[in-house]
């Protein structure tokens, strides 16, 4: 196994695009690492990213915020900016793994590793994040939603990585906010986390609305007839119940010792509409 | 495999190491410079006991690739004391009788020194989100939050 540990982005697709087989980017390591010591795992070459100028940055533009791969979770609660537009993405990014993994761990790690209970996920997919990469063929951008294709699996080209993700501008009276189920208090897999992201008309109506899911499916899902039931309203209960049955529908979970098929899309509707009302109460002080 | 060389700085020296590309800071720290404060109990990232602080973030020292120290500065358990005399935390732990086997103990004091770095005054739930990643099997948590809260007050100035 080769490390290599690059200072620019030209070099690092060079070096996974020439790489013959088996090369991963390392970001915290906290999936990657973890996977090492299984004896089943084989790496060619390793590409560390950190280096890369521009990477541990958080930088806010008039277009909103960026934010550099290899920035760690614990550095996004630091950024006051960061957490008054997007309280929901940090909050869930902040719930990954224990202190020493936050100091670690990516959000763009957490997608790339594309597990469906990834924390951060279906907050950057309520927020309408993009990813933004860097390829061999130049750069392009997509929906967070785009870029895992199913457990473990993503659509990245071979040569191809994420440079940072890009978080829009958040509209006035918005706000987002995520919650999980686990049977813990800490460190413990999502059984299900919901994302609620929602706007304010001037009369207090919700305007726009985005709701995603985590856990509940192969991918993170972004569940359209869960915003089509909150826009329109105020939050009354039958809009929290239109969006309860929706979330619910639209699970489509695993059976496992974590949790029943029944009882995850249960949950999934108790979570989104806890989640609906935080976001609602932070968009009002908006 | 050919091996990387790498230089760092561990409790303020400057350390110069040989080490293979898949090798973890915590094989680093414990097979090649002889700092076996650090304990595998794990390897997984599970329990804490192998924490380190790296630029200033407490880590999970067995999820960090020795090659990844290359200008960075380190702070191990052997660094913590000054010379003879025992960190705050270090002395509270005894006196509280924090630890039973001690395997995990260096590892809830790296992590609870990187806390008061940023918060001299943590509230007992502060102190328990913030050492849930530590995992001890003896003492039944209580004890080491008493010893963190008291060398906290102590550190602030509020006790002898
Ligand atoms: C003890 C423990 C607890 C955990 N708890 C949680 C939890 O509560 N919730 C949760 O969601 N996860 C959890 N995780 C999983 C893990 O910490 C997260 O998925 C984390 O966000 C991964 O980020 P990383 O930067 O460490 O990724 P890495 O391990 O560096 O990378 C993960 C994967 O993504 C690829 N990758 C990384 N960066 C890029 C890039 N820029 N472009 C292309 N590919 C890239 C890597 O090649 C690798 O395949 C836990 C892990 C541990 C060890
Ligand atoms: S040995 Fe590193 S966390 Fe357990
Ligand atoms: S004192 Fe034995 S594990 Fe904590």
């Amino acid at each position: 196994m080769r490390y290599e540990r690059p200072q620019t982005i030209e070099d690092a697709t060079a070096l996974m695009a020439g790489a013959e087989a088996n090369a991963f980017v390392l970001a915290g390591g906290t999936d990657l690492l973890v996977r090492m010591q299984s004896d089943a795992f084989e790496a060619d070459l390793i590409v560390d990213i950190k280096a890369i100028s521009g990477f541990d940055a958080i930088t806010q533009t008039e277009d909103g915020f960026v934010i550099g791969a290899a920035v760690p979770s614990a550095a996004l609660s630091e950024d006051a900016a960061l957490v008054a537009a997007w309280p929901g993405v940090v909050e869930a990014a902040n719930l990954i793994g224990s202190t020493q993994i936050q100091g670690r761990c990516t959000i763009v790690g957490n997608l790339c590793n594309a597990s469906p209970a990834a924390d951060s996920v279906p907050a950057l997919v309520a927020a309408d994040a993009r990813a933004q990469i860097a390829g061999p063929a130049g750069t392009r951008e997509v929906a967070i939603a785009d870029v895992p294709t199913g457990p473990g699996k993503v659509s990245l080209s071979k040569g191809e990585i994420i440079e940072a993700v890009l978080l829009p501008k958040p509209e006035p009276r918005t706000a987002d906010a995520y919650l999980r189920f686990i049977p813990r208090t800490e460190m413990d897999i999502a059984v299900v986390g919901a994302a609620v992201n929602l706007s304010l008309g001037d009369d207090g109506t919700i305007s726009a609305a985005r709701v995603a899911l985590g856990a509940v499916a192969p991918k993170v899902l972004l569940v359209e007839e869960a915003a089509e039931a909150l826009i329109g309203s105020n939050l009354d209960e039958a809009a929290l119940e239109a969006l309860a049955v929706a979330c619910s529908n639209a699970s489509n979970p695993i059976d496992d010792k974590r949790g029943t098929v029944e009882y995850r899309k249960e949950v999934a509707g108790v979570l989104a509409r806890r989640a609906a009302q935080t976001a609602y109460a932070r968009a009002g002080e908006n | 495999m050919p091996a990387i060389a790498v230089s760092t700085t561990i409790n303020d020296d400057t350390v110069e190491f040989l080490c293979q590309p898949d090798e973890t800071l915590l094989d680093v720290l414990r097979n090649r410079l002889g700092l076996m404060g650090a304990k595998e109990g794990c390897g997984t990232g599970d329990c804490g006991a192998c924490s380190a602080i790296v630029d200033g973030r407490v880590v999970c020292s067995c999820l960090v690739l020795g090659a990844e120290a290359e200008g960075r500065t380190i702070e191990t358990i052997e660094g913590m004391a000054n010379g003879n005399e025992l960190h705050p935390l270090q002395r509270k732990f005894i006196e509280h009788a924090a630890l039973q086997c001690g395997i995990c103990t260096p590892g809830f004091l790296m992590a609870a020194k990187a806390l008061l770095e940023v918060n001299p005054d943590p509230t007992e739930t502060e102190i328990r989100f913030w050492l849930a990643g530590n995992l001890c099997r003896c003492t039944g948590y209580d004890k080491i939050v008493r010893a963190v809260q008291d060398a906290a007050a102590e550190m602030r100035g509020e006790t002898a």
